[in-house]
């Protein structure tokens, strides 16, 4: 057993899952999203507020928003853990790695928030 | 055929440079590279490798040779070089070098360890032998068979970024041996023991081992199962 306390989960398995589910949810709202364009050929703003209006469609989003963060947040969690590491870095490796993760960590809290914002704040 | 070797002492070279021998290979016969080495080491003796069986048994002849690892004595030169006319022998990648073609194994022995590669069952003896079904038997199949050559996960980039965390394909295709085993009573400890981001799930399964292996064997295979038994007990 290793010992990792900066992955999502703190399980292998656990990760391993989420990755995959969250996965399936972007592949399904991809498609959602390329359906409406299909559907709607002549989309203008009206049209997609119209789509976004909908509560279905909102909580679809943030179901989404949310797999894209966790699903964002275990792949570079994943890079950072295989090449910010001492062979590359040197001494610097762990403090590079804990930054990147870091920056990360936040980036997909911002977009996070700022998407919930999007969706319910207009 | 010329023959290029990685030379390489860490006591009192800087660095590792490639060594270009000239070997006089005999006509009508397809030797194997084990056997060019050795024609090799007839003109310089400090060459150093690996060998012991010289019939793919031991897995002591691992190495990288044009660029693909596999052991030296059963690999024909025919299949080494292809068309080519050039034969590169490399240590194997990703571990230490001690000198020349003989790699540091210690962190590969290291996660094969951590796997309790041995049967753990703590039941009472019975007074001759454990008995298997044969169907049971040969779920053993495909995985006893590995030598530990190291030509697997030696050729995982996972395993050269993680190897002190990542047991590497070899060490997995002997814990799924031992989770495979009716014999053995330990599978939940064993499976607890893998379930952290890096035993197991650094596989990307990009299968380079599966392609490298001298044996035939498959370890990724063994590794979706492992992560399926994983999956069964911990959902």
């Amino acid at each position: 057993m290793v010992i990792s306390v900066t992955n999502l989960s703190r399980s292998g398995l656990s990760d391993w899952i989420i990755q995959r589910a969250s996965a399936v949810i972007l592949a399904a709202y991809t498609l959602c999203l390329v359906g409406s364009f299909l559907v709607h050929p002549e989309m203008d703003y009206a049209t997609w507020r119209g789509i976004f209006d909908n509560t279905a469609m909102r909580i679809f989003s943030l179901i989404t928003l949310a797999a894209l963060c966790a699903h964002g947040w275990i792949g570079m969690w994943t890079i950072s853990t295989d090449y910010i590491l001492p062979l590359q870095f040197g001494s610097a490796a762990t403090f590079l790695r804990l930054l990147f993760q870091g920056a990360c960590i936040l980036l997909a809290v911002v977009y996070l928030i700022w998407g919930i914002q999007i969706l319910w704040g207009f | 055929m010329l023959v290029s070797i990685y030379r390489y002492n860490p006591e009192t070279d800087s660095k590792p440079v490639m060594q270009n021998l000239q070997v006089e290979v005999p006509a009508g016969r397809d030797l194997m590279v084990l056997d060019v080495l050795a024609l090799a080491k007839e003109q310089d003796p400090s060459i150093a490798y690996r060998r012991s069986c010289r019939e793919g048994v031991c897995g002591s002849d691992g190495m990288n040779i044009n660029g693909v690892n596999g052991l030296a004595c059963i690999t024909p030169l025919s299949a080494a070089v292809g068309g080519g006319k050039k034969l590169v022998l490399r240590p194997l990648p990703g571990l230490p070098v001690i000198r020349d073609l003989v790699v540091d194994m210690a962190v590969f022995y290291k996660q094969f360890e951590k796997v309790k590669p041995y049967l753990i069952n703590d039941e009472p003896p019975p007074a001759i032998e454990r008995l298997q079904s044969p169907e049971e038997r040969a779920k053993l199949d495909g995985l006893y068979e590995c030598i530990l050559c190291a030509c697997c996960s030696t050729n995982c980039p996972s395993f050269w970024w993680n190897p002190d965390k990542f047991i590497g394909p070899a060490g997995l295709l002997q814990a799924y041996r031992f989770l495979a085993d009716s014999r053995d009573t330990a599978t939940t400890a064993r499976l607890s023991d893998l379930d952290d981001p890096f035993s197991v799930f650094r596989c990307r399964g990009i299968m380079n081992c599966v392609a490298v292996c001298p044996k035939g064997l498959n370890p990724t295979r063994a590794i979706g199962h492992i992560r399926s038994m994983l999956i069964s007990q911990g959902t």
